[in-house]
Order: C-alpha cells, then structure tokens, then sequence
C-alpha cells in the first residue's frame, strides 16, 4: 500500500461522509496531508492528540481526522484550547485557524497565546480572504487588491501573521506554502516537537474568491505564483531591501528556548501548596 | 464564621470539585479570581486570568472537555462578551459554571451599585432557542449552597448553569455555619460505559443526557457549534436537526423537580404573595413578617431558580393569593414571567427600582398597604 494511503486509512475518518467541503483545486487538502504526515513522524498517538479550530473553511478540517476535534467559535480557537491544554497538559494540542479567523476577529487571542508561551502549535492557513462567506477582504489582502468587499481596491495594509508572531513572543514561527508540500511536513513536525507556543503559517490560494476578483487563473498558475514569490529566510539575508519588495520570507523565522507557560504554572502550584499547607 | 458572599462562591465551587477558572477582572465579582488565583493552584489547579471575557468562556469550555470542573465569574459588562461562547457550550452539551455578579446597566453603568438587570439576559442573552439553568441567591449560604448545586446541574443536565448574585449578596458578610462534608452531595457527569468503538457521543437517550466521555481518554470524537447528529458531526437534515433541538430543551424540561429550588414563607393561607429573589428576597421577608404583624395575611415565595420559570410555584400560591407582589431592582423582568403564568387570576403588582440602591422593606410594605 502506498504511503499516502496508509496514512489515510490510519487518520482519516472513515465514518464521516466525504466529499469533503473544500472547492476542488484548494490548498487546504495539502495543509490536511502534511499535517498528517507531520504528526505520523512525531509518532504521537492519536488519542493524545486533539484538534481544534475556528470557523471558516480551514475550521473544517478537524472533523475529517480521527483525533479529538474540536470545531468551535470564529477566532477562539486558540481559547478553547488553551483551556484543553491547562486541563490536561499531557495532550499535545493543535490549533487550525484561517487567516480572518487568526489575525482578524482572533488576533488579540493570538498575540496573547503567543506572549504567554503556552504550549499549543497555531497552524494558519492564509490565504488572505475570507473564502467561505464569499470572499471579503480579510487583515492580510495585500494592499491595492480586489474583494466582494473592495471592489475598488484595497486600501488596508495586510498583516504579516508569521512577524506578528515572533514579535508577540511565541517559540517557534515558521512560514511555508502549499506549493512546498515537503517542507511544509518538516515545518509542522518542527513545530510539534516544539515546546511552547509554536506557529506554521500556510500561504495558500483560495482561485475561487481572491484568485477570480484579482484575475490569477486557477489553483495551478496561484500556486506557481506562491513558487516565484516565496523566498528562503536564509537566502534573504544576502539581499536587498529593494529586491525583497514583492517576496515573503519562508522557511523557520524563529526557534527560540523561552520560558513555557507549563511549565512556570507548576512552580506556581508548587509554591502555592507551600503557602497554603503552612 | 464571617464570610462574604464571592468567598462563599469560592468554597462552594472549591467544594463541587471545580479545579479550572478563568477569568477577567470586572468589579464586583473581581474577589472570585482573587480568592482561586491563590487556591487553585495549591489544589493543583489552574487559574488564568485571559485577555477578555470572551477568551475566559472559551478556555471554561475547553478545559471542561478536557475533564475538569471549570467556572468563570464576572459581572454585566462581562456577561455581554461571553454570550457568544455560552451558547457555543449549550449546543455542544459543555458542562461549565458562570457567576455574573449584577451591578447597574446598562453599558458599563453602576460598577459599585446593585441591580438585577440581567435576568432576561442570562435567559436569552445567547443568540438561539437555547435551554438554560439560572440560580440565584440571596443570603451567604445561599451562595455557596448554590455554587455547589450549579456544578451539579451542570454535570447532571450538560448545560452551564449561571449563578445570578447582586453586588449587595456578594460583598455582603454574614455570619454563616457551613454543611459539613456529608451533607453536600457531588454530582459528577455520566461517562460512557460501552467501549469507544460503540459510543455515540449525542445519543437521544430516554433521559436526555447523553454520556460524557472527555479529551484523551480514548473516545475520539466530534465537538461542534454547528448542528450536528448523534454521532457529532454537522447535519443540515431536518430530520436530524428536530429531534437533536428538542432533546436539549427535553433534557431540562422533563426534569423541573430537580431544578427548581425556593421557599415558600408563609404562603399557605396568604391572600397576598411577594415573590422575590436576590438581595430583594431578604426585604420582602422583612416585610411580609411585618405585615403578618398587622394581621394580613402576607406571604413569600422566595426563588433561587429563575430559569427555567418557577412556573408551578407560582401557580401553587396562587390558590390563595388575590394579589402577587413583585419588587425588582430592574424594570420587570421576572414580574413579565409571573404575570404569564397569572392569566388574569390575581392582579400584579410590580415594584420596580433603578437608581442603584436596595429596595427596602418599607417600600414594599408601603406599597402593598397603598394596594391592598
């Protein structure tokens, strides 16, 4: 049996109606794969594990997987994890966010999982629209470009999440595409071996809402896009401002020893069972 | 021993086994975190103070999942943020416990000042046709006997329970003598009892209440805000979605007797009957002694249940009662519900206050006397 197929007969539900809801040509199958992949090589079991999401069409792919899943609110995923996590600190939790899930109605949860280091990898599907409702603008439409939402063109300027990230002070930040299928499982094994708050941003394309208003052609040419604009962080540094104008850096942006949140809360404990049993 | 009303919740909750709270600081339920950041953790618990209300009611929610007994407390302008997720725990069945400590609305309003103006808030303040369980206490014990029970309800029906105090039932100190540890019962949520390949995480039971299993405990299953059938998974069958609905409010519905709890004071022959909850109750009692002493015939029908409806109770006084009485720190809300439930038999009188201060006995006596 081929590899792929026995990883999806191990992870996938099979008591959960497939099609799945994704429109033919996304990028959120190959996010699914490697993070399949990805957790296989971890070797965790999947009971241990659990997967909890937001809302959007990247909140979907929880209940495809056999793990405990858990699909909750738009943009508190990371809250509803946290609270797993606190819980039951054995569990190797897992968030999926879309980038308005994150960064938009989430973001001041996401700053401050990524401040507290708690001990969650975020995985952030970014496509840079909000593809379920219809295609609006969403914090990271890069300036000057077309949504149901600016028709004209848009005049906020995007997010970097992946930045955003290092700066609030999580572990871990990583950037990859869909279109680097192989890094993306190394980035996400990376980034569940880590301790403490862990990020994977996924460029991806969403053809049927940003793609189709912006005139990108279809899932092929948006992917070839993510290719030609992508660039190694390593290779970067031997650049020039002027000629990183229109690329993103990819690859590990920081990987870092900080305190994890845990691990300070059961110092805590510790002390506090001093002081009261005193 | 001298206790004050957030203390009390906090040895109530500690009692029911609660070992997860989040939170975020709001006057005057701010000495609930303080009280469990100190405890908690010396239990082996978890308290976290999260960036808002709605982060706070989430990570009640996922820790409950998890398997711990998770409360959160706040006041109005907190209870607003956290209806999104409170409905998030009614559709997934997440046992949680939330203590909403009123103070004047609306907006940020009165922090320091009583008032009871989120009795309609706590029953439909979630988008949806929702069941809900809502408490309310009106002495110290009380407090803590209901924090016990909310826990319980929660664990029992899978639904939050919000506990309802006042800013005066909350700061106010009482002497109280405490249930020894015998006298409280704990209930726990029912786990499943078959093995993970047979369990049906929303199953309609004849009770309602399907089994609980918890995160990591070998039951791998789905946890949805979307509708979903018996298996977890979101469903857009009307065939699927009706029964699922309904058996959320048959869960609650077919089991008033164990939700409903008050006190009937000197009702039996009472031709006029306050009904009261909160720090009011304890006014209305004063005054209904008052004017037995007068010679009418004065009784209370005190809740501690305020949803689902006291209904029955209410129709109980109603066999003698030409006249219901009832005084509110709002602009009626629970007196709407009693005149449903009146059709027309008794009249009622709603004594109403909004300026931030106790309604007193001599309020409601006078009224009353002008009525009567």
């Amino acid at each position: 049996m081929a590899e792929i197929t026995k990883l999806i007969h191990k992870y996938l539900r099979h008591d959960k109606k497939f099609p799945h809801v994704w429109c033919p040509g996304c990028g959120i199958g190959i996010m699914l794969g490697a993070l399949i992949r990805a957790i296989d090589r971890t070797g965790l079991e999947k009971d241990e594990v659990v997967l909890v999401s937001g809302i959007g069409c990247s909140g979907r792919l929880p209940v495809y997987v056999d793990f405990n899943t858990l699909h909750t609110t738009h943009g508190r995923a990371l809250t509803f994890a946290t609270g797993v996590k606190l819980a039951k600190p054995a569990l190797k939790v897992i968030v999926v966010m879309g980038d308005g899930d994150a960064v938009a109605i989430g973001g001041n949860h996401f700053i401050h999982a990524a401040r507290r280091n708690i001990d969650i990898t975020a995985i952030i599907l970014n496509n840079g629209i909000y593809g379920m409702t219809g295609g609006q603008y969403s914090p990271t439409t890069p300036y000057g470009m077309k949504s149901t939402t600016t028709s004209y063109a848009n005049i906020e300027h995007a997010f970097k999440i992946s930045e955003l990230a290092v700066t609030a002070g999580a572990s871990f930040v990583a950037r990859g595409t869909v279109y680097h299928a192989h890094q993306l499982d190394s980035l996400m094994e990376k980034a569940f071996r880590k301790q403490g708050f862990s990020v994977v941003e996924v460029i991806a394309h969403c053809h049927t809402q940003y793609g189709k208003l912006n005139r990108m052609g279809g899932p092929v040419s948006m992917l070839e896009w993510q290719r030609d604009h992508a660039l190694p962080v390593e290779k970067a540094a031997q650049m020039t401002a002027e000629s990183l104008a229109d690329k993103f850096l990819t690859g590990v942006l920081t990987d870092r020893q900080l305190p994890v949140y845990q691990d300070e809360y059961d110092r805590i404990r510790k002390r506090a069972s001093e002081a009261e049993g005193r | 021993m001298l206790l004050q009303g957030n203390e009390a919740v906090v040895k109530g909750a500690l009692r029911a086994g609660c070992r997860f709270f989040a939170g975020y600081p709001i006057t005057p339920a701010t000495e609930i975190s303080e009280i469990l950041s100190v405890k908690l953790p010396a239990l082996g618990g978890t308290f976290i103070q999260m960036e808002d209300e709605i982060a706070s009611m989430g990570a009640v929610i996922g820790a409950s999942l998890a398997g711990v007994k998770a409360m959160t407390a706040t006041s109005g302008p907190g209870f607003s943020l956290m209806q999104e997720n409170l409905g998030f725990a009614v559709i997934a069945e997440v046992p949680c416990v939330v203590v909403n400590v009123m103070r004047g609305g609306p907006s940020t309003g009165l922090p320091t000042y009583p008032a009871q103006g989120d009795v309609m808030q706590a029953r439909w303040g979630t988008h949806g046709d929702h069941p809900v369980i809502v408490l309310s206490a009106s002495t110290v014990r009380e407090c803590y006997l209901l924090t016990v029970k909310a826990f319980n309800l929660s664990e029992r029906f899978r639904n939050p329970v919000i506990l309802l105090l006042d800013e005066v039932v909350a700061h106010m100190r009482e002497k109280v003598a405490l249930p020894t540890e015998d006298e409280i019962q704990i209930v726990d949520r029912m786990k499943p009892k078959v093995p993970p390949e047979w369990y049906i995480p929303y199953e309609d039971t004849p009770s309602g209440v399907p089994a609980m299993a918890n995160f990591g405990e070998g039951y791998r299953y789905h946890v949805t805000g979307l509708t979903h059938d018996v298996r977890g998974f979101p469903t857009g069958r009307p065939d699927e979605i009706g029964p699922f609905i309904s058996r959320l409010f048959r869960k609650i519905s077919q089991n008033m007797s164990e939700i409903h709890i008050g006190e009937f004071y000197e009702t039996e022959d009472a031709d006029v009957v306050i009904i009261a909850y909160g720090c009011v109750a304890r006014s209305a009692k004063r005054a209904a002694r008052d004017l037995r002493e007068k010679g009418m015939k004065v009784g209370l029908l005190k809740m501690n249940t305020l949803w689902p409806f006291m209904r029955s109770a209410v129709e109980r006084v109603l066999e003698t009662a030409r006249m219901l009485v009832v005084p509110e720190m709002n602009m009626g809300q629970i007196s709407r519900e009693v005149k449903r439930v009146n059709q027309g038999k008794a009249s009622v009188i709603a004594v109403n206050k909004i300026d931030g201060t106790v309604i007193t006995p001599e309020e409601i006596t006078r009224r009353i006397m002008e009525e009567a």
